[in-house]
């Protein structure tokens, strides 16, 4: 399988090496879409200039990246674009990795479950083989490296897509069962932008399922594996912030990024749903409805959670989409990530209610979104409400994609343990309903 | 229209009127009141006229409270000494002064209502005293200077040092502020004019009249307020209150196309009398010949005396009319200062001012932007060095690595920056730079910005018409080709010493450039209630949808027995006679 992997890199390479080299890249950095104030790559630079300046990068509101991020390129700031071609190369094949590992993970389980005859007789048809499973990985690879969005990320040399190599390596991790390095790229990611905080949730679900430890409130082993991988978790997290603060013997860094994120100052539009909200908020409740913004990211964690506990991969996934639509400052970037997740759930594809449509409206509104800002920006001939609306629509379309996800794996689930032919009492055929 | 291709001479006139009266020892308080009209004929047609005031007061402020007010006026000595304030310099302006076709200005001050003030090193609170000073100055001069907050005020290192005595320079004490879009009209002028010691009733100051003021090209009035030396050994120290009014008046479009002009066609008024309280009163005329041309232009009635000086590197020649001279007022107690021009004048060039700027906006569209500001250096062997002082607002995000100042063709790097960033909301960004300029060169200094979309309450009430930048600043000591005497504060003119001079060989000039106007975009402001309901409708879908499948799950469906509908629409099939359902 290295062979088509490779092939995939190589045309990935080509094809961002290729618009580098165009004058569309100044177009793409521009886009709103892909840089957003937190991980443009023109703020990069501008913060490393104001540190040649003697003067601290955070001391304005310009500069919002980690002090990580200015370490990193203060020596790399020559190779920018190798840089981040190979930062997608290694998500690529961090998540080829991964999926290959979890694919025998779910054979194995699967094999265990036939064996115990928990599934109904007549399901033959939806239990996954190793035929269709075997090119799964190099879909994921595929999907993820030539996806647009992840090329127009790359081209804008976004450090989203640094983030979404930590992601990546944490996923990694997590399914090889390192509980360890789990936490520590955890923790790297949390620092970076706050919200993965939230997949601690599913690895450590994974991790107790690797361990064959039952996921019950009394269990003594479940409290016991939960502390230790909280305290690595936690204490990586202290250790990457405490070197922070020795980078630039400042603790300035903490509001410009962890304070920005959260309070979310800078009404930059976006493809998100905060921006315009809280331009059009009434002052009054400004601090009301950040704050039901911000635990909408967190809350889905603990319901998702309980439902989801024995397929904490899928919970991964439906966690990884929710923060990528509900952050504050989202980009074409951190959708691409969990949209590489998708052929992993291709087996799902039967059960899926409204994948045509959505997928319509998501394609329809990437298009529009450079022309509706065109015209209100640069020909003045729109409002900011067409903008606005096409970002409603667009959001729209993600949460229906996640649910409908969730939906037919659910509803696979439940074929799987009844029987995929349901009849009623009387035996004529049932509906399937949810109630 | 009238802008003529060729430049015109510019005979200038200055009234000086200056006056210590001689005062009690015990009161310790003099008050010279010097006058300075300056009436320049300007290349295009246009008269500028400058007035200044001036009252010198010998008492020291700090120590012992200070009861007795005579001629410096008390809303002002009690703000010196009540905020522990050094140095105040208010200028309220309207309109521009267009160096390049004016010349060099005696005084120039940014569109709008500038302030900047020294604060005495006792001073602890330093913002807060500005905030107070603040709104007391607008109370005083009608003027919202009380929109003056932490986000346009800056502390500039290196562009205004002080005007007066000082003993050090600590730049946390300077605060210093524009608000370009301030306009000026009478009911500033009215507290401005009450402020003089004779008020507008006798003196100079009858020929401020509002009416006229105001139908002008450019109109600047200003309040300078530091401590001097109070005589040569320098061994005490007096508060000088200067009151600067400069009025450039368009006669090519209002006086018929000819370049006459004399006060009465001016103000509508004449002198008539000296204010009693003033020891020196004086008007100076601008008759500098051109080209060695004498008896170009004749003023009327013959002056006192003339007086020759170097001023601002070009050697002027004025005019006189002492007004206390008996015999310059005649029976008619009316002095109606008129010139005229003898012969119709030729085209011969003006000459350019040795520095000057203009700053624009470039760029299209309302996400980015870059302001560009050009700096001429026309001085034919000498290079000199120029600070530029930048005060953008927040929502303009400058990127400072964009900057780049072009000179000739080639980088010329800056040998001091000093930048602050803004932070949102709190304070804006502080851009000073020394730049040396070559001589006889053009000097380009672009900086890339992005603009910012506010909160819809943040806009003010005609979004459109879009945000001002207030002008930027350029100081620079610009070395004269003719050379300059040092000269004794209080016998020279007054235009000649509200700047320091080091050497006799360069001058000092402040130089501001134009305001620049910027749209950003906006929101709709009909929408608050709409935007609200639709983005808590989306969250909503995302809430319904993960609620559905998280807390119901699959159920074979069971037939229903049939609610109310189905039994009414079996009753209706009976009644056609189709079966039912």
């Amino acid at each position: 399988m290295a062979a088509p992997l490779v092939l995939v890199v190589l045309a990935a390479v080509t094809v961002r090496a290729a618009l580098y080299r165009s004058s569309l890249a100044i177009f793409i950095a521009e886009r709103v879409e892909v840089a957003s104030p937190l991980n443009a790559w023109k703020r990069v630079v501008e913060g490393l200039a104001l540190l040649d300046l003697g003067v601290s990068p955070y001391s304005g509101a310009i500069f919002h990246e980690t002090p990580l991020i200015i370490y990193l390129f203060h020596f790399l700031i020559e190779y920018a674009e190798l840089v981040f071609m190979i930062t997608d190369v290694l998500t690529a094949v961090a998540l080829y990795l991964a999926i290959q590992d979890f694919n025998k993970v779910v054979f194995k389980k699967q094999k265990l479950l036939i064996e115990l005859d928990k599934y109904a007789p007549d399901v033959a048809e939806l239990i996954q083989t190793p035929m269709e499973m075997h090119y799964i990985p190099l879909k994921v690879a595929l999907f993820y490296l030539l996806n647009p969005y992840t090329v127009m990320s790359c081209v804008a040399k976004s450090t989203c897509a640094i983030n979404n190599s930590v992601i990546a390596f944490f996923i990694l991790a997590t399914i090889k069962g390192s509980a360890f390095l789990s936490a520590v790229f955890l923790a790297l990611a949390t620092y970076q932008s706050l919200y993965p905080l939230t997949l601690f949730a599913p690895a450590l679900l994974y991790l107790l399922q690797r361990q064959f430890i039952p996921i019950k409130l009394k269990s003594k082993s479940f409290w016991l594996y939960t502390m230790q991988y909280a305290s690595l978790y936690l204490c990586s997290l202290v250790v990457i912030i405490c070197l922070s603060f020795f980078l630039l013997n400042s603790w300035d860094f903490i509001p410009s990024v962890y304070g920005f994120i959260l309070s979310v100052p800078d009404l930059t539009p976006n493809i998100g749903l905060f921006w315009y909200f809280f331009a059009e908020m009434f002052e009054h409740f400004s601090l009301f409805f950040v704050c039901v913004f911000q635990i909408n990211v967190f809350f889905y964690t603990i319901p998702l959670a309980i439902k989801l506990k024995e397929h904490p991969m899928f919970f991964m996934f439906v966690q990884l989409a929710i923060i990528s639509i509900f952050k504050s400052y989202p980009t074409v970037g951190d959708i691409a990530l969990y949209m590489a997740f998708l052929p992993v759930w291709s087996h799902l594809y039967r059960f899926l209610r409204n994948i045509f449509i959505l997928s319509c409206v998501l394609i329809f509104c990437s298009f529009l979104f450079p022309v509706l800002w065109h015209l209100w920006i640069y020909a003045g001939s729109a409002n900011s409400n067409f903008y606005y609306a096409i970002t409603l629509t667009f959001n729209i379309g993600q949460i229906l994609l996640i649910s409908d996800y969730f939906y037919a794996f659910l509803r696979r689930e439940y074929y799987l343990t009844h029987g995929l032919h349901l009849t009623r009492q009387d035996g004529t055929e049932a509906m399937l309903v949810l109630k | 229209g009238g802008m003529a291709a060729a430049l015109l001479p510019l005979p200038l006139l200055l009234l000086l009127a200056a006056g210590p009266g001689p005062g009690r020892a015990d009161a310790g308080q003099e008050r010279r009141d010097a006058l300075r009209e300056e009436l320049t004929p300007l290349p295009t047609g246009d008269v500028a006229a400058t007035f200044q005031f001036r009252t010198r007061w010998d008492a020291d402020l700090q120590r012992g409270a200070v009861s007795h007010y005579r001629l410096f006026p008390k809303a002002l000595g009690r703000l010196v000494a009540a905020l522990g304030v050094r140095e105040l310099h208010l200028a309220l302006t309207q309109g521009f002064w267009r160096t390049r076709y004016w010349g060099q200005p005696p005084l120039q001050a940014p569109a709008g209502a500038e302030l900047w003030v020294w604060f005495q090193p006792t001073v602890t609170d330093v913002d807060k005293a500005w905030k107070e000073l603040s709104n007391i100055l607008s109370g005083i001069f009608c003027a919202s200077l009380n929109f003056i907050d932490l986000t346009n005020t800056v502390i500039p290192t290196a562009s205004f040092k002080p005007l007066g005595l000082a003993n050090g320079t600590d730049h946390h004490l300077l605060r210093y502020a524009v608000l370009p879009r301030e306009v000026v009209c009478t009911e500033n002028l009215t507290p401005w004019k009450k402020l003089l010691p004779c008020g507008s009733k006798a003196g100079l100051a009858v020929l401020l009249k509002a009416e006229r003021l105001f139908h002008s090209s450019y109109h600047s009035q200003a309040v300078h307020i530091r401590p001097i030396c109070r005589d040569a050994s320098c061994l005490a120290m007096s508060w000088e209150l200067r009151q600067t009014l400069t009025v450039v008046f368009d006669f090519f479009s209002s006086g018929q196309g000819k370049k006459d002009w004399s006060l009465f066609k001016m103000f509508s008024r004449t002198l008539t009398d000296t204010c009693p309280l003033a020891s020196q009163s004086k008007v100076y005329v601008d008759i500098s010949p051109k080209n060695k041309e004498k008896e170009l232009l004749e003023v009327s009635p013959a002056p006192t005396s003339v007086y020759e000086a170097v001023v601002q590197g070009d050697k002027k020649t004025y005019a006189v009319y002492d007004l206390l001279n008996p015999s310059l007022f005649n029976t008619s107690r009316s002095l109606n200062v008129q010139l005229k021009w003898k012969r119709p004048q030729d085209s011969s060039e003006m000459p350019i001012p040795t520095l000057h700027a203009q700053r624009y906006v470039g760029g299209y569209g309302l996400q980015t932007g870059e302001i560009c500001t050009l700096i001429y250096n026309t001085h034919p062997y000498r290079a000199f060095p120029v600070i530029l002082l930048e005060t953008v607002p927040w929502y303009l995000r400058l990127y400072v690595h964009t900057l780049t100042i072009i000179t000739k063709g080639k980088e010329n790097k800056p040998s001091y920056i000093h930048y602050q960033p803004a932070q949102d909301r709190r304070r804006p960004h502080l851009l000073e730079m020394l730049i040396q300029l070559p001589a006889n060169s053009v000097t380009k200094i672009t900086i890339q910005f992005e603009r910012a979309l506010l909160k819809w309450t943040e806009y003010p009430p005609d979004p459109n018409h879009g945000f001002y930048v207030g002008s930027s600043v350029l100081s620079a000591l610009v070395p004269s080709v003719t050379a300059m005497k040092d000269m004794d504060v209080e016998q020279s003119p007054l235009f000649t010493s509200l700047f320091p001079s080091s050497d006799g060989s360069s001058y000092f000039v402040r130089l501001y450039t134009e305001p620049l106007l910027v749209n950003l975009p906006t929101p709709d402001f009909s929408m608050p209630y709409n935007v609200i309901c639709l983005t808590c409708t989306v969250v909503a879908v995302c809430y319904g949808s993960f609620y559905n499948l998280l807390t119901r799950t699959f159920h074979v469906e069971e037939p229903s027995r049939g609610g109310l509908a189905k039994r009414l629409a079996n009753v209706i099939r009976k009644f056609r006679g189709v079966p039912p359902l």
